[in-house]
This record gives structure tokens, C-alpha cells and sequence, in this order.
């Protein structure tokens, strides 16, 4: 049996009175690519923001890679991580979000190496070699003093990804990494994370593109108002959903 | 080059393009002149009679004497010197502050918000004057264990100089008005961005440190700028607390040998030199905060002067925006 990257059982999460998250319960296996799918509001960006500890969770069990996140389990209580402990963890966990969030007062090449010099202390050489090698794999070879402003939002979304890819992630979440792209540059994002996904990155991917859900998917999540409503291989879901609120959703979206 | 590029482009270039005329600005140009003429003359040239002896208006014989005497240039430096102390303490007090306020422990906010709520509600003035007077309530400083012995003792009367009374007031009050310059920069960086930096490891400070504040330092600077110039200024307040500072040795001299409006000129005139330095200096850190932030740096003055000389009359038109804008001001733009 493949070891197992990301366990959810019984995950909820609330913010004031709404309850975003009424019990996630689903696995990711090391090297699977899994695909979430499902309205605005259905919780599936949340979720992905409880993995990397960017939120909270208030019930239920979560863990990456054998260890639970946020929390120390010892004696059978739970404690609290602090800040830099959290951070530690994060590290392995690489995050790509719907407006890249580049730090726009650094090159493309600084943005790639703050995170291997300052979070991990690497030597800067090293940084710089494999921050080359990574910004070349996504198609930046020719930017690497280019300021985010001055890229195109596909560009920037790439160099988001190296920049994660340089922390030598064992997980990668991607929160609708091509929302908020124009059409004609969604397909270079969507081509660099295919080829992650080829080399056997283990992948969780929030995303509306139901083309790479169904190529490179090993499987695909519906989720809706809180809750996981339907989850399975990707052809199966999508071309016979069994439940109703799916039919609904991808009838709409098709 | 210019022409070359005109060429180019087979419209434009086919027929003559007739800029737009401005007769405004002429107007506007002979009455500013007429105006700045009528300043000049009674600044440098006019004469008044009193008690039947004729004087220079502005009497510049006079403010040259002093201009450069040492006592007044040896009070500048002290002006300066408390602008600089009030100014670096201010901004280490203010950002402490603007950190704590933004902290998720209520104490530390609570104390940071109680602090800025004392200093400001204040006048500065008032709060020179008590540390002036400080060694009426403290007649001495010791340091050791709260309540119990003390490890170092202070006489206040022979520690506390007006200098130091003054800067301490400044500083403590200047760090209430610093905060709310830096909360404001911390807080105008998109949440994205401290998000971003949390996902690739970084602790909450370093987050802060290496990607939240040097985006603030854009908002941070103009408002930097405007209390650095405003505290030059406020420094003349310790001339009541005896600091022996422009306003102060001024007033002295004045009171020597009567020569009033000179020396208020004197004063004034140095001020407004230093408060022109300052403003070369904050555009300069400004420019160099915006780096990333615009897809050019806009020429700094000295650059578009040495183009504005380099372009020929009569030739800035259509084809010439190119070579105008060409120098680059980005390391490699794209």
C-alpha cells in the first residue's frame, strides 16, 4: 500500500456563524494528483488553506505526511505549535495561489531564493543553481531579473510556481492557480503542472479547468456546501456523477 | 533617432502634425513675472525712511553679518542635532509601537494604544516642559530590582541637561505620531502577501521584516518626510526649556542688539535651506522604495535636466518621445 500524504477525517471549519467546512473527510496517497471541484462558497479553498495551516482548523483530524498540522500530539492531549514550528512544516508543503502573490519588490530570481536562503539557510550559490534550473523548467529561463509588474500574469503564475517548487516541497496545493488568467495564458500554467505531475509530484488542485481534472487527475473531488458530495476517479465522476447536486453543477459548467 | 523613427511611421510622418497652442500659459508666465519682479524689488532694492534716516528695507547688510556667525551656525547644528535624535528615536518608538499594535496579544495592544492616546492628546510643549522640570518629581533615577535595592543611582539635576530633557520629550512624543505612519504602511500590504511568505516557511517576523515592511517603506516615506520637516521646525519649542538652539540663540542675539526682523530672517532662512535638503534627500528614498513598484523609475531631476538641454527646440514633437523616454531607468526592463 502507497503511504498516504494527506489524511482529513471529520475536518470542519467555521468563521462566525457560517460553517464553511461541515466534516472533510478524504485521502491523498504520495504522488496522487487530486483534483477539487465545486461552486464558489463550497469550502474547497478553505480546506486547502487548513492544509498549509493558513486557517485553522476547529474539529476533526488533519494531518501531512504522518504529522498532525497545527498541532503536537503528546500524552493524549493536543498542543498548540508556535509560529516557527508551524513554519518548519510548511516549508515541505508548496502553495500557489489565485493571484500568484509574488513579493513585488524583488526580481523573479529573489523571489525563487528568499525562502531556500532565509527559511532553510542555503548557501546562496546553491539557492541560485537550483533556482535557475527551476525557473528554467517553467519557461523562465529569460527573466530572471524581471520584476513581477513587469510579467504577464501566466509568467507570474510560473514563477509562483518555481518559487515553491525551490523549497523542495513533498506537497503541492494549488489554489485555482489559472482563475485569474487571461484565457490564452492558462495552458502554460496548465503544461508546467502537468509536467510536475509527471514527475510524480503529490498534488491537491482547486480548480475550475474540468480538461486537466480529467487528463491529469488521478481523482476528483465534488464538493458542495461544506461537504465532500461525491469523490472518484475523475472519468468516472465526470461522465456518470451519481449524485444529483453533481449532475447539477456539471451541466452547468460543461 | 528622431527623425529616423518619424520616417517610420508613414502617416504621421506624411503629414505636418499641428501641436496644440497654449496662449494660457503666456498669460500666466507674464503675470507670475510681473509678480516675482514686484517680490524682488522690494525684497532687494527698496529703501525705507524712519526718523528721517533712509535704511534698506530687508537690511541683507545685516542678515549677511550673521548669517554665517558662529553662534548661529553653532545653534543649527544643535537644531539639527535634536531634529536627527527626536526623529530616530521617534521612528524606533513608532514602529515598536505599529508591531504592537497589529499583535494578537491584547495587553501589548492595549499599553501601545494607551501610549499614542497619552502623547498625542498632549501638547508637545506642555510634555518639554515637564521633562524640563522632571527633577522636581524625580530628584533622582536609580536602576535595580523593582522595590527592593538599587544597583545605579542618578542625580537628575546634574543629568538632566535641557538637551537631553528636550529630546527625550520629542522623541517620546514624535514615536505617538510615527506609529500611526507606520501601522498605516503595514497595513496598506495585501494579506496575500504575508500569506504567501508564511507558505515558504517564514515566521510571522520574518515575514514582517524581510516582505511586509519593505513593501510599507512606499507608503511609509512621504509621511516620514513631512514629520522630519515639521520636527525641525517643532525643535524651535526647546528654545523654552533653554536648549541653545536656532530659535533660542536668535532670541538671545536679539535681545543683545535689537536687530529683530534680520535675525527672524537669519532663522528663518537657515531653516528653509535644511527643509530643501530634506526634500532632495526623501525623493531619493523614495525612489529607491519604488523599485518593482512601477514599470520605470521616472527620471530623477538631474536626468531630465541634462535631456532637457540635450533636446533642441522645435524638434520635441512627434518624433522625439522615443529618444525622451529612452534612457532606461530599470536595471534590463524586460
Amino acid at each position: 500500500m502507497t503511504q498516504v500524504m494527506v489524511d482529513a477525517h471529520g475536518v470542519r471549519k467555521r468563521f462566525g456563524r457560517q460553517e464553511v467546512l461541515r466534516g472533510i473527510t478524504l485521502q491523498v496517497r504520495a504522488g496522487e494528483v487530486m483534483c477539487i471541484i465545486g461552486p464558489s462558497g463550497s469550502g474547497k479553498s478553505t480546506f486547502l488553506r487548513c492544509i498549509n495551516h493558513l486557517e485553522k482548523v476547529d474539529a476533526g483530524r488533519l494531518t501531512v505526511d504522518g504529522q498532525l498540522v497545527g498541532y503536537r500530539e503528546q500524552g493524549g492531549k493536543l498542543y498548540e505549535l508556535r509560529d516557527r514550528e508551524v513554519g518548519r512544516r510548511r516549508a515541505d508543503v508548496g502553495m500557489v495561489f489565485q493571484h500568484f502573490n509574488l513579493f513585488p519588490h524583488m526580481t523573479a530570481m529573489e523571489n525563487v531564493i528568499v525562502g531556500p536562503i532565509r527559511v532553510k539557510g542555503e548557501a546562496k550559490p546553491t539557492a541560485v543553481r537550483r533556482a535557475e534550473q527551476m525557473l528554467s523548467r517553467v519557461g523562465m529561463a529569460e527573466k530572471f531579473d524581471a520584476y513581477p509588474r513587469q510579467l504577464s500574469g501566466g509568467q507570474q503564475q510560473r514563477v509562483a510556481i518555481a518559487r515553491a517548487l525551490c523549497m523542495q516541497p513533498k506537497l503541492m496545493l494549488f489554489d485555482e492557480p489559472t482563475s485569474a488568467l487571461d484565457p490564452e495564458l492558462v495552458s502554460d500554467v496548465l503544461d508546467v503542472m502537468r509536467s510536475l505531475a509527471d514527475d510524480g509530484m503529490t498534488m491537491i488542485v482547486v480548480t475550475h479547468e474540468i480538461g486537466f481534472a480529467r487528463e491529469v487527475g488521478d481523482s476528483l473531488v465534488f464538493m458542495d456546501e461544506g461537504v465532500v458530495v461525491e469523490a472518484g476517479p475523475p472519468k468516472e465522476v465526470l461522465s456518470s456523477p451519481s449524485q444529483e447536486r453533481t449532475q447539477i453543477f456539471l451541466s452547468r459548467i460543461l | 533617432m528622431a527623425n529616423g523613427r518619424a520616417r517610420d511611421l508613414t502617416a504621421p510622418a506624411a503629414m505636418p502634425v499641428v501641436p496644440i497652442r497654449h496662449p494660457g500659459r503666456w498669460v500666466a508666465a507674464a503675470v507670475v513675472v510681473l509678480l516675482a519682479a514686484m517680490l524682488a524689488h522690494s525684497l532687494f532694492f527698496s529703501h525705507v525712511v524712519v526718523n528721517g534716516r533712509r535704511r534698506e528695507r530687508f537690511e541683507w547688510n545685516i542678515i549677511n553679518q550673521y548669517f554665517l556667525s558662529s553662534e548661529i551656525l553653532k545653534a543649527l547644528g544643535v537644531t539639527i542635532a535634536l531634529t536627527v535624535v527626536a526623529m530616530a528615536g521617534g521612528i524606533a518608538i513608532g514602529v515598536t509601537l505599529a508591531i504592537m499594535r497589529l499583535s494578537p496579544n491584547p495587553i501589548v495592544t492595549g499599553s501601545a494604544w494607551l501610549y499614542i492616546w497619552f502623547f498625542r492628546g498632549t501638547p508637545v510643549l506642555v510634555q518639554l516642559l515637564f521633562w524640563y522640570n522632571a527633577s522636581y518629581i524625580f530628584p533622582s533615577f536609580s536602576l535595580g530590582i523593582p522595590f527592593g535595592p538599587a544597583l545605579v543611582h542618578f542625580n537628575l539635576n546634574t543629568w538632566l541637561t535641557p538637551f537631553l530633557a528636550a529630546s527625550v520629550g520629542l522623541v517620546l512624543n514624535e514615536g505617538a505620531y510615527m506609529s500611526e505612519v507606520v501601522r498605516a504602511g503595514l497595513i496598506s500590504v495585501d494579506e496575500g502577501q504575508t500569506e504567501a511568505a508564511q507558505s515558504i516557511g517564514m515566521s510571522r517576523f520574518m515575514a514582517l521584516r524581510l516582505i511586509v515592511i519593505p513593501q510599507a517603506m512606499r507608503v511609509i516615506i512621504p509621511p516620514t518626510g513631512n514629520e522630519t520637516i515639521s520636527m525641525l521646525k517643532t525643535t524651535s519649542l526647546a528654545s523654552v526649556v533653554t536648549v541653545g538652539e536656532l530659535t533660542f540663540n536668535v532670541e538671545q542675539i536679539m535681545a543683545a542688539d535689537y536687530r529683530t526682523v534680520p535675525l527672524f530672517m537669519v532663522a528663518s532662512l537657515q531653516y528653509l535651506w535644511v527643509t530643501s535638503l530634506l526634500m532632495v534627500g526623501q525623493y531619493y528614498v523614495e525612489r529607491h522604495y519604488a523599485k518593482g513598484a512601477a514599470r520605470q523609475l521616472p527620471p530623477t531631476p538631474l536626468q531630465r535636466l541634462r535631456r532637457g538641454l540635450l533636446i533642441r527646440p522645435g524638434k520635441a514633437g512627434y518624433g522625439s518621445f522615443g529618444e525622451l523616454d529612452g534612457i532606461p531607468f530599470v536595471k534590463d526592463p524586460l
